[in-house]
């Protein structure tokens, strides 16, 4: 197979990994918002714990970006 | 249109040799020191004039520092006040680089791993440096959670050992991936712009759309470039909370 072709597909396939993160980050945020609905109070306390697990969720999202990033444009 | 060449670090003068070395001043060393004249002048302008009712320049300072002081006290207690001129930096520093750096043409610095990486380090070593300075080998207790039963016990502790050391190079990608990616799709939608602009006028109706896409994009950019910053500093919160209590 042509190399350059080779790491094309492997970009794509990297980028499957976004997926995953994806439903982390939707399962985060869905689950802030279905407490902060029932318990509108205790929300503003919970924000910082919100940003944390979405950093953590998204770091590895990333992580699959970078390899796709890396298998473009070097 | 190649979406990496925004990335391109020039030598604008070079400063001298060190060791074989060329030691120069570059654009990315331009958008640093724009950045924190910037900040300077914010905070500077902020507190000459102190009133009882701020002004709008005093109300950002004030603002911003009782943003940052809330979340280091609600992640890192009321011991981890006296890294607030860290934590405060830091952010600042982020956020206004961040935010210089969405300015079409304009240079932005945390695209860089190399920069990512020595704030990632430099947190990394205060928190170590500062944790058994603290508290000796007590330290080492934040690597054993209480209340695990005898026979995981080892497992977990190889885990938060490694997690450890796999924080600074998650810290300093998040921030440096996240940049390079958002600047990445904004040049190939722009891109998208000119391909369709260059096929006449039926191009012209479709290059509308990429570049509405633009817009919301940068705006979605501008979201990312406080979060971005807003996450850093939480997270240096939550790895220096591990050095000042090590206990739990």
């Amino acid at each position: 197979m042509d190399p350059q072709a080779a790491k094309y597909i492997g970009a794509g396939i990297a980028c499957i990994g976004m997926g995953g993160a994806g439903v982390g980050v939707g399962t985060i945020f869905g689950y802030y918002l279905a407490a902060a609905l029932r318990n509108p109070s205790a929300a503003q306390g919970q924000f910082g714990n919100l940003i944390f697990g979405f950093a953590v969720t998204e770091a590895l999202g990333i992580f699959s970006l970078l390899i796709a990033l890396l298998l473009m444009f070097t | 249109m190649d979406p990496i060449h925004q990335f391109q670090i020039d030598n604008l003068f070079t400063l001298g040799r060190i060791g074989g070395v060329e030691i120069a001043f570059t654009n990315s060393a331009l958008y640093m020191l724009i950045a924190v004249a910037l900040i300077g002048l914010l905070m500077i302008g902020a507190t000459t004039s102190r009133a009882l009712i701020p002004g709008r320049i005093q109300s950002v300072a004030e603002i911003s520092y009782e943003f940052v002081s809330n979340t280091l006290r609600s992640t890192a207690g009321t011991e981890g006040m006296k890294f607030f001129p860290l934590v405060f930096s830091l952010f600042m520093f982020i956020l206004a680089v961040n935010v210089i750096g969405l300015i079409p043409y304009a240079f932005t610095v945390t695209s860089h791993i190399i920069i990512t990486v020595s704030f990632a380090l430099l947190v990394f070593l205060t928190v170590i440096v500062y944790g058994f300075w603290k508290n000796g080998l007590h330290f080492f207790k934040s690597f054993v959670p209480s209340g695990i039963p005898i026979y995981i016990l080892p497992f977990v502790v190889f885990i938060e050992v490694f997690s450890f050391f796999v924080q600074p190079v998650s810290h300093s990608v998040r921030l440096f991936a996240n940049m390079l990616a958002g600047h990445i799709t904004l040049k190939v939608f722009g891109g998208f712009v000119v391909l369709l602009g260059a096929a006449g006028w039926l191009g012209w109706l479709g290059a509308v759309l990429p570049l509405g896409m633009t817009v919301a994009l940068t705006a979605l950019e501008l979201l990312v470039a406080f979060l971005q910053a807003y996450v850093f500093a939480i997270l240096t919160c939550i790895y220096l909370n591990r050095a000042i209590h090590p206990g739990h």
